[in-house]
């Protein structure tokens, strides 16, 4: 665990609404947030699986990049093709320094005079400061401080939110529309980070918690923490930032070579660049894995990973429980060779070592919308 | 005979002469869902305060100590496949294992059914 920060806890806009809802608030990356509601995490996972759950996520950075040379000069800091997205189109990319390794991982939006970026909440300050500096003046950075985010994930989740906004319905897969919500001006991508179909909605700070309520009051919604939003990730194979990726993990060990545009391997120009280009030409020493273990014990972020020998070949980045596997599932990193679907490994789980196999990536079907 | 430690353990001496020991109400309340429950092998000598079994959460694993010393003489295997025992009745199917204890002495320092109210009172 994290040193308490010094600084008082941030709240967001719905933090008296997951009060009243009875959620278990916890200290996250500066905010008081959510982890669980009454009904506890398992069920929390399983619902949004099954229908659809509402998260706020309104801790996490939103900013607008404005100027026509928004994409051009963002490109100096990700190695995603930007230039290449239509308006309106959203991808998933990295601020990667020098040596290659990732500040931090983001969704980039383009709009019609520049670009909207979602950013982790425990980076935005130093991601915000990144953005400044490597823009040079040339675009401008405006930080959405007063703007919420929520996120409806599940199966449900496009037939509630067509009851506000029909149009919703068929809107793309990773792009972005403007709805009046809530009588207010919402940023609306159809995007997650659970594996479902899903949305997130962005929207005036004040905004937030009346639209909140009224996702909540349709039937199939239910409030969903923080503690379900990490199972549902991991199941989905997805990254968090500063287990799975951090500053000592590039794109390329970490699995992410398909958010790096083909023309971006091609020219280059981003930061570290140089690094990721040799790796994609001669390959990297380990490899972000899935990680099955074969009893129920959960491993967790930190476990050793050792060959059947017991030689160390790597660590356990995110570990826990599936609750739609009903058992312990893991990612992490392996020394290449042993990153092969099915390759036996063991676990030191106190001290005793655990067998388990590499996996495939992601241990749910993922059910984005292909409409 | 019921005590209760500061880590939300209770053990119970029961006619045999036996110990049972679990975990509280109010520790599967902070713990949430438990998904996995490790409980120590039979004929295990344990110390008081020390190691004798894990219980994990989606979220987190914790470590569960015995509340006393002693030799564990059984262990709760219906926890390992229905481990949510521990939420639904932690003071009675939800127990995790027995023990021979070394010295019955050892309880009169752990609370009192009141004693552990108040105690977890003032962690609010």
């Amino acid at each position: 665990m994290s040193a308490p920060s010094p600084q008082p806890l941030q709240r967001t806009p719905l933090y008296d609404l997951h009060l009243s809802l009875g959620a278990k608030m916890v200290p996250f990356a500066g905010y008081e947030m959510p982890v669980n509601y009454p009904s506890g995490i398992l069920a929390e996972h399983m619902h949004t699986r099954k229908a659809a759950g509402l998260f706020d996520v309104s801790h996490m950075g939103q900013a607008r990049l404005q100027g026509k040379d928004a994409p051009t000069a963002f490109e100096r800091l990700v190695p995603g093709d930007i230039l290449g997205l239509a308006p309106w189109r959203q991808r998933y990319t990295q601020f990667t320094n020098e040596a290659g390794g990732i500040l931090d991982d983001l969704m980039a939006t383009r709009l019609e005079d520049g670009l909207f970026v979602v950013v982790n909440a425990a980076c935005k300050a130093d991601d915000f400061a990144h953005m400044e500096k490597g823009l040079e003046g040339r675009v401008r950075l405006e930080p959405l401080a007063d703007r919420a985010l929520l996120a409806l994930q599940g199966p449900a989740a496009a037939a509630v939110l067509g009851r506000f906004a029909p149009a919703c319905r068929s809107q793309k897969f990773m792009s972005l529309a403007r709805y009046t919500l809530g009588g207010a001006d919402a940023l609306v991508t159809r995007s997650g980070y659970t594996g479902e179909d899903g949305f997130e909605i962005s929207l005036p700070a004040d905004a937030a918690a009346g639209f909140a309520r009224r996702l909540l009051a349709e039937p199939e919604v239910k409030p969903i923490g923080l503690g379900a939003r990490d199972s549902l990730r991991l199941e989905a194979g997805l990254c968090l930032y500063g287990h799975d990726i951090d500053t000592t993990t590039t794109p390329v060990e970490a699995g992410l070579v398909w958010s790096i545009g083909k023309r971006r391997r091609a020219e280059g120009g981003f930061p570290g660049s140089a690094v990721i280009r040799a790796q994609l030409a001669k390959g990297v020493e380990r490899k972000r894995v899935g990680i099955l273990p074969d009893g129920k014990a959960p491993a967790r972020d930190g476990t050793a990973i050792t060959d059947a020998a017991g030689r160390r070949i790597g660590t356990i980045t995110s570990g826990g429980f599936g609750p739609s596997l009903g058992g312990p599932i893991a990612m992490g990193y392996v020394e290449s060779a042993a990153a092969a679907v099915g390759t036996p490994v063991q676990l030191i789980v106190r001290d005793v070592p655990r067998p388990a196999k590499v996996a495939s990536l992601p241990f749910v079907p993922q059910r984005y919308y292909r409409g | 005979m019921l005590k209760f430690t500061q880590d939300h353990e209770w053990i119970r001496l029961e006619a045999d002469g036996s110990a049972t020991v679990g975990i509280t109400q109010y520790a599967q309340e902070q713990l949430g869902d438990v998904v996995f429950v490790e409980l120590p092998a039979l004929g295990k000598e344990v110390t008081k305060g020390g190691d004798a079994a894990v219980v994990e959460s989606v979220k987190a694993a914790s470590e569960v100590y015995a509340p006393a010393s002693g030799k564990v003489v059984a262990v709760n295997d219906k926890l390992t496949g229905e481990p949510a025992l521990v939420n639904s009745s932690p003071m009675a199917e939800g127990w995790f294992f027995k023990l021979d204890l070394k010295d019955k002495g050892e309880l009169a320092s752990l609370m009192d059914e009141a004693a552990y109210g108040k105690f977890c009172e003032g962690l609010h």
